[in-house]
């Protein structure tokens, strides 16, 4: 099968890339080296805070109808301050998805659920091609497109780096990277509890970082607890009682008894960021391009914001009848997502310094003051847009 | 014509088809606008014969003439999209220079030294569609040029035709503006006294036998830096779709 753009990363940006373009006429062969992932359907402990934004994109893309009756939607944010022991104050700052008129800001989807709908997808389209377990050794650009060698040489127009905060198709195109370890690491596990959370997501802001609690389906919840590596790396180690002692706690009762549900994972908090988002037949998308920290999915959201400004750019790019790996196709994908990205680069560093956490779910109250926000209507609803991921220059997979 | 030119002329081609496409050399104000003059050709031409522009190969069986193709920047695109193509250009070094790209790009286009007065004479068959971007306001007798036009074209076939309005803002931006102080252009490219009002042209059009159905204007935004197609801004660049009717007591309506 002849194809117009190579992939490589069959992760969630991969695949969600090929059904975009898919979705606009284009070809594509995502390529990975690991085997075809299997799910058993047992809950692992991984959830995406899916902004309102990144679902329309599902929906656009005929995967929302799905997913939506195993989603959660997430129909407020309460921000407070919180101390151990004490659990949150009761001075806090909310936000409902009413406000600007929407059923929800987000959705938590289970990584259980969104991946298998993200392959099947791909595996169901006959403009996308899945080649797992199939190792890239080294990429050229030639005269009329760009040539992969992995074990046989595959040719195309364009090829994509959806491989992830080490892209190699980043490094083999010699696109530079920048970034920091921040020294902290993120506690990722969910639990049950015995109280409804009624879709509110919850942001504590605790001395050594803050504590989010997202709602699961059912009654059970999401947490993403940010220590410093130290702490973090004893409390890894921790058995998941005593571990479970230590979050009781900071979590307060305010959902009643709570116990783990799926394993726990930590992912150490760093940014790394490509010094351009395109090259010589070469582009990148998700953390390829710009890897925050792996929790929550927030880095999926602004990654699924490339996937569809991408989307954008090639299919009416292709439409036109241009050549889609041209230099100046390329540049209007990394003109549309550069801003995007440095104001989140600068803001991620700039938030860093107070939470260590970017979440864009969860980010409201940061930047400014709680209590002047809540007062002023209109900024309140400028904030929650934000949150839902529906603000600037949306792509037309994204517009309600 | 490719067969008799030797290895250095190809590689000297080559160079100026590098040049041609280079979106930040010396045609970049082209580049920048092609993507707006595309997407309103693309539109036209695909309502026109009611071809779907997602399909694999939506211009599959339409024959174009593209008018003035230089390097080739509107005709690759045409045969990228399925159609037949052919490209004529005034200037004979512009030919194996978009042949040259055309090659590298592996598209088969049809480019030729001759212009649509000298096409006219020869036995070439009739075209779905003629792409007439730019030139109409370099031309010495613009309605005997449309009247060419008009007669290569096939009952029911379509002409994209863009050209720059005469007013003082376009004498400002298309020849101060792009030729003096931005020198997008070569000083002398534009003669305004040439250019044509979007009404003369669709005067022009009716006389040479077509039947003018849309115009838009092209406007530059300066802080996007980019084009773009506007229902209502005219002013200076502007492009027009017009037909054949299908038989001539159609015109004599009008």
């Amino acid at each position: 099968m002849t194809t117009d753009v190579l992939i490589v990363g069959g992760g969630l940006s991969g695949p969600l890339t090929a059904l975009a373009l898919a979705e606009t006429g284009l070809r594509s062969t995502v390529i990975d080296a690991q085997p075809r992932a299997t799910f058993d359907g047992n809950f692992d402990g991984r959830a995406y805070a899916m902004a309102l934004g990144s679902v329309r994109l599902l929906r656009a893309l005929g995967l929302w109808d799905e997913l939506a009756e195993r989603a959660q939607p997430m129909t407020g944010i309460r921000a407070s301050d919180g101390r151990a022991g004490e659990g949150a104050s009761p001075l806090h700052l909310s936000f409902e998805a009413a406000e600007i008129g929407e059923p929800f800001m987000g959705q938590m989807i289970e990584d259980r659920h969104l991946r298998p709908a993200l392959l099947a997808a791909c595996e169901a389209s006959e403009r996308i091609e899945m080649r797992f377990g199939t190792t890239v050794t080294a990429q050229h650009v030639t005269a009329r497109g760009v040539e992969v060698d992995a074990g046989e040489t595959l040719r195309a127009r364009l090829l994509l780096g959806a491989d992830g905060r080490k892209s190699g198709v980043a490094e083999r195109a010699g696109i530079s990277r920048s970034g920091r370890d921040y020294g902290q690491t993120a506690l990722v596990c969910a639990v049950e509890h015995e109280r409804p959370h009624e879709g509110v997501a919850h942001q504590f802001f605790m001395p050594a970082g803050p504590l989010a609690i997202l709602p699961l389906r059912g009654n059970r919840s999401s947490i993403v607890w940010t220590e410093d590596a130290a702490t973090a790396a004893n409390l890894d180690a921790l058995s998941d009682a005593a571990y479970l002692d230590i979050l009781r706690p900071r979590f307060g009762d305010f959902l009643g008894a709570i116990r783990l549900a799926g394993a726990r994972h930590s992912y150490p908090l760093n940014l790394t960021l490509a010094n351009a988002f395109v090259a010589d037949r070469v582009a990148l998308v998700g953390d390829a391009a710009h890897g925050i920290h792996p929790i929550a999915g927030q880095g999926l959201n602004l990654g699924v914001k490339d996937v569809a400004a991408l989307a954008d750019v090639l299919g009416a790019a292709r439409a036109r009848g241009e050549d889609i790996g041209a230099p100046d196709v390329l540049a209007r994908y990394q003109r549309w997502r550069r801003f995007d990205t440095s104001v989140m680069g600068v803001a991620t560093d700039a938030v860093n310094r107070l939470f260590s956490n970017d979440n864009p779910l969860l980010r409201l109250g940061r930047d400014l003051g709680m209590g002047a926000i809540s007062a002023m209507p209109a900024l309140r609803r400028k904030f929650i847009a934000e949150a839902a991921g529906i603000t600037g220059d949306l792509p037309r997979l994204m517009r309600a | 014509m490719s067969s008799t030119i030797d290895a250095g002329e190809i590689e000297k081609f080559q160079a100026m088809a590098a040049e041609w496409w280079d979106p930040n050399g010396k045609f970049k104000p082209l580049h920048m606008l092609n993507p707006c003059r595309l997407d309103y050709i693309t539109t036209q031409i695909a309502a026109e014969f009611d071809r779907d522009l997602k399909a694999e190969q939506p211009f599959d069986g339409l024959r174009i003439l593209d008018i003035g193709c230089g390097g080739g920047l509107l005709s690759e695109p045409m045969a990228r999209l399925g159609a037949t193509v052919v490209g004529v250009d005034a200037a004979e070094r512009n030919i194996p220079v978009a042949q040259a790209h055309a090659e590298q790009s592996r598209l088969d286009i049809d480019y030729r030294h001759t212009s649509a007065e000298d096409l006219l004479q020869t036995e070439e068959p009739v075209f779905d569609a003629v792409l007439n971007m730019e030139v109409v306001e370099h031309v010495s007798d613009p309605l005997a040029y449309l009247t060419a036009c008009h007669d290569l074209l096939r009952p029911g076939g379509i002409m994209i035709c863009s050209t720059i309005n005469r007013n003082p803002k376009s004498y400002l931006m298309a020849i101060i503006g792009a030729e003096h102080v931005m020198r997008w252009l070569p000083k002398g490219t534009h003669e305004w006294s040439k250019f044509i009002t979007p009404d003369e042209l669709f005067g022009l059009l009716e006389k040479a036998g077509m039947r003018p159905e849309d115009r838009m204007g092209f406007v530059f935004n300066p802080v996007s830096w980019s084009w773009r197609l506007s229902e209502r801004d005219l002013s200076v660049n502007y492009v027009t779709a017009s037909v054949r009717p299908e038989d001539a007591t159609d015109q004599g309506a009008a």
